[in-house]
């Protein structure tokens, strides 16, 4: 992913913002990330947007991904990816801020995109439902690494399987191999919704 | 070895190789995870005989370091904000008794109103307690000056602050290489007090010294500081020849050789700094940056030799000295007073706010098209409209009151 950024110098960064509540994992997701392509040889960077956080209340994190080392420590304001992790979020105000009319928006939904109340945005929009996939897997709804596993096979920022490596050096056990699984779902939903995208280059990825 | 970790938890592990006797701490964000992980490196052993004191407050952390610290142990504590401001009556006893305390300030702003976030009002507040001052640019900077901390201060027998940006580098994951034990030892050797509270030989610390002796006493801490200059510098050199890695010293300086506009600054923001630097170069235009790593001693020479061929220099500060202007621009105007540098004093990125390459970028070219102000303080980031409407409520209501 590069293109040129408004200053005219050749682009290499690529951001990404995640949204969602207090306990779903939005600041871990960010590190997730960071730690997978750090794995795979790229300069990352993950920052939370901490408040006084509390379980339930919007979260917010960044990551910030390059071929170059990362000096700025400054928010990302002008994400390449969006990734709302609570659907009930969508639509306060902030989320899709900045989003690159050339980006993605990941939402986990069990809606089709076209049924998220989106018309107008430009980014190209993709629902996974990794709320009722994690919790057959988990038991509990934490529908972050699969998420990873959806991101990392619509942008390909990084593999799939440096996303499990990142997910199973931060979970030991059981909890490492059921997210590693779970990133694996996310991978194969994304990866044959791209195939199945509709012309406005919106598409759903279907569980199963 | 580069790994993928928080800021923090870096922090954590570099003082625990620093085989600290004692550590006193009392839990504030955005301090927070740099105790708790050295809670656990303590708990796990691995720190040696490492004794980490739970105390009640900022100021039984301060006072149980001071304590650990006459007792002869290499002591260590980390705060923030109004964790600091709790200290403060204890922290120039550190220094006036010659221990060689080290501190982590996660930096984060001073309330009311209560703010949890980043800017260096709590570190401007001490300035003057006899600590040094030491600023991280970035998180492999924050590790590498914890070590050089103890370095500084167990050689000049002064207690020494490293400031790092609360939740901007504290909670920021990314590629750090914590020195490892043999590189720190290999640098470090083991504490050995000027004097010690042992109950076989006893002695005061802390004596009173009346009108007769004291200002020789200040006299001496005076020297002492500006002794350290020099000391600063030399552990800076002396760590990049063991580890490798040049960090630390006395300024940063960005691309100010042939600068006409420099931009001087404390802290994380340098790293944007260095970005926006960059694309103006590529557009023509001679702008620089420079960062002052060690602000207690201020290095007065260095600064003046620094901005010496600039004509104009942007000082960002993230802090304010209500009623006057910043502290760090009335340094940066003593130090080139007497050249024909103009100086533009801007307050930005108080509270969390963010220092955007976009405020920098413009900071910049307004400076390069002459157009910001040089005798008054520069509130860059200011929702003026929000303030003039407030500022003229206040006023009606003052004039009501009468």
């Amino acid at each position: 992913m590069t293109a040129a950024g408004a200053d005219g110098r050749r682009r290499t960064a690529v951001e990404v913002r995640f949204h969602g509540r207090g306990g779903q994992g939005v600041v871990t997701a960010a590190e997730l990330l960071s730690t997978a392509a750090f794995n795979q040889g790229r300069s990352a960077q993950a920052i939370p947007s901490f408040g006084s956080e509390r379980t339930g209340a919007p979260v917010l994190s960044f990551c910030r991904v390059d071929d170059r080392p990362i000096r700025s420590h400054d928010p990302i304001t002008t994400p390449d990816a969006v990734v709302v992790q609570d659907p009930t979020m969508l639509h306060l105000p902030g989320i899709l801020d900045g989003l690159r009319p050339d980006g993605l928006l990941l939402v986990n939904s069990t809606r089709e995109p076209g049924e998220l109340g989106l018309e107008g945005h430009q980014a190209r929009v993709v629902t996974v439902p990794a709320t009722d996939l994690s919790r057959e897997r988990l038991g509990r709804p934490l529908p972050n690494t699969l998420l990873l596993g959806a991101l990392a096979g619509l942008t390909g920022v990084v593999s799939l399987e440096a996303v499990q490596e990142a997910i199973r050096a931060r979970f030991r056990g059981a909890a490492g191999d059921l997210n590693a699984a779970l990133a694996a779902d996310g991978y194969r939903l994304a990866t044959e919704s791209t195939s199945a995208a509709t012309p406005e280059g919106e598409s759903r990825a279907q569980a199963g | 070895m580069l790994r993928q970790v928080e800021g923090s938890r870096a922090i954590a592990e570099t003082v625990a190789r620093c085989r600290p006797d004692v550590v006193a701490a009392y839990p504030i964000s955005p301090q927070t995870h740099i105790v708790e992980g050295l809670s656990d490196l303590v708990a796990e052993g691995r720190v040696g005989g490492c004794q980490f004191m739970m105390v009640e407050s900022e100021f039984g952390a301060m006072s149980a370091c001071i304590g650990a610290s006459a007792a002869g142990g290499r002591t260590y504590t980390a705060t923030s904000s109004q964790g600091v401001l709790f200290m403060a009556e204890a922290l120039p006893n550190a220094s006036g008794l010659r221990l060689p305390v080290v501190m982590t300030l996660a930096n984060r702003a001073l309330g009311a109103p209560i703010n949890i976030w980043n800017d260096h009002s709590d570190a401007m507040s001490q300035r003057d307690a006899g600590w040094l001052q030491l600023f991280a640019s970035s998180n492999q900077e924050a590790v590498d000056l914890h070590v050089q901390a103890f370095l500084i201060a167990e050689r000049l027998h002064v207690p020494v602050m490293v400031c790092v940006d609360g939740f901007v580098l504290t909670h920021a994951m990314e590629a750090i290489d914590v020195p490892e034990q043999e590189q720190v030892d290999a640098l470090l050797p083991p504490f050995r007090p000027l004097h010690m509270l042992d109950p076989d030989d006893p002695v005061t610390i802390g004596a009173m010294v009346g009108p007769e002796a004291f200002t020789e006493v200040k006299y001496l801490e005076a020297r002492r500081q500006l002794r350290a200059l020099d000391v600063v510098q030399e552990v800076a050199d002396r760590f990049r020849d063991v580890v490798g890695r040049a960090s630390g010293g006395l300024i940063a300086p960005y691309r100010v050789e042939d600068a006409d506009v420099v931009l001087v600054g404390l802290g994380s923001l340098l790293g944007t700094a260095a970005d926006v630097v960059d694309e103006l170069r590529d557009e023509g235009l001679a702008v620089g940056a420079l960062g002052v790593t060690c602000f207690r001693p201020w290095p007065t020479d260095e600064i003046r030799a620094a901005l010496g061929s600039a004509s104009r220099v942007v000082v960002l500060n993230r802090a304010i000295s209500v009623g006057a202007g910043s502290v760090l621009g009335a340094e940066v105007r003593l130090s080139v007073a007497g050249t024909p540098v103009i100086v533009h004093d801007v307050v930005a990125g108080l509270g969390g706010r963010p220092v955007t390459r976009d405020l920098v970028r413009r900071l910049l070219t307004d400076a390069v098209a002459g157009e910001l102000s040089d005798h008054e303080l520069i509130f860059a980031d200011l929702d003026a409209g929000l303030a003039a409407r407030e500022l003229e409520a206040e006023l009606e209501h003052e004039e009501t009151s009468r």
